[in-house]
């Protein structure tokens, strides 16, 4: 049914798309990780204080100091926070209903974002083990990881 | 072939991408309704008596309605503008290309679009400008009736003259 305006016209719509296809130049540090992730390795990097960034950063948050020295982390980490999508968008790299979860690799100190693809919410918990599931195809981009499943069940 | 001799991933695309369903509002709509027509409307201000085109229902600088229908003539003035060396998904024209600020004849405030059928490098501020329309089979409810805007064999706009309609 089309709607119509004050003066009984016809209302006017249109589908508009706005985009731009960004490339982004990594760095050394960005470029490392997304290396290792097209080689199935995730990779950290250590901060002054001995702390391990993931992803890795070329400078620690909290002191602005140079981070250095490359190290692998995971593949399996515990869940720290998560949100259940019931509804997946369209973008979504999973499309069946799955969670957002902040995810500490083993060896890191701190948490990554990504999907983890559990049956229901019932299977989420703060503190559960996942594992990373990779993608068929490597490139060299986050979608190289499909997604994290629940520890045991890969 | 093996991992040691892929060379380093240095670059990522990350596209930005937002569909949406755009609904012109009732003064924008009447200007697309005239350019169906091929007419050019614009709305004057019920206060300053500023005229705008498109018109979006509502004067910019002192915030009231502009509930006066202004027809307007597809000639104007060149306010300013950017010769374009980079190549648009959207915009299929040769480069280089002159993507120009135009003041319509008798509005107050420019929109933009192209100009074409004159060198790049002799587009000017002040430069008389005329719109080349489609052919009318072809019209639709959208700005884009009018390909571009070609010089007219008229003087230049003086400055002074530019500063006080843009």
């Amino acid at each position: 049914m089309s709607e119509s305006t004050a003066t009984g016209e016809e209302l006017l719509r249109a589908d508009h798309v706005m985009e731009y296809a960004y490339k982004r130049s990594l760095g050394s540090v960005l470029s490392h990780f997304f290396t290792g992730l097209r080689d199935r390795k995730i990779f950290g990097i250590k901060t002054a204080k001995g702390r391990v960034l993931v992803p890795p950063s070329e400078y620690d948050p909290e002191t602005g100091d140079a981070t250095s020295g490359f190290i692998e982390v995971g593949p399996g980490g515990v869940v720290q926070t998560w949100s259940w999508i019931d509804n997946p968008k369209p973008k979504n790299h999973l499309q069946e209903p799955f969670a957002w979860a902040l995810i500490q690799l083993d060896g890191a100190d701190t948490a990554m974002l990504h999907a983890v693809a559990a049956d229901s919410a019932d299977q989420m918990s703060t503190g559960m083990r996942v594992t990373i599931q990779w993608a068929e195809e490597t490139v060299g981009r986050i979608q190289d990881i499909a997604c994290f499943v629940p520890e045991g069940k890969s | 072939m093996s991992e040691e001799t892929q060379e380093p991933v240095l670059l990522i695309v990350t596209p930005v991408r937002c569909e949406y369903n755009y609904t012109p509002g009732a003064a924008t709509q009447k200007f697309l309704r005239g350019m169906e027509k091929g007419k050019i409307m614009g709305q004057a201000c019920d206060g300053c008596g500023r005229v705008y085109v498109p018109p979006r229902g509502a004067c910019g600088r002192c915030g009231r309605a502009t509930s006066k229908e202004v027809q307007l003539k597809d000639t104007g003035t060149v306010v300013s503008f950017s010769i374009v060396r980079v190549p648009s998904e959207n915009i299929k024209v040769d480069l280089p290309y002159v993507a120009a600020n135009i003041v319509l004849d008798g509005a107050d405030i420019s929109f933009s679009a192209l100009i074409q059928e004159c060198p790049y490098d002799e587009v000017r501020i002040g430069m008389r400008v005329q719109g080349i329309w489609r052919p009318e089979s072809e019209w639709g409810t959208t700005m884009s009736n009018i390909k571009f805007f070609v010089p007219l064999d008229e003087p230049d706009v003086a400055f002074d003259k530019i500063k006080e309609i843009s």
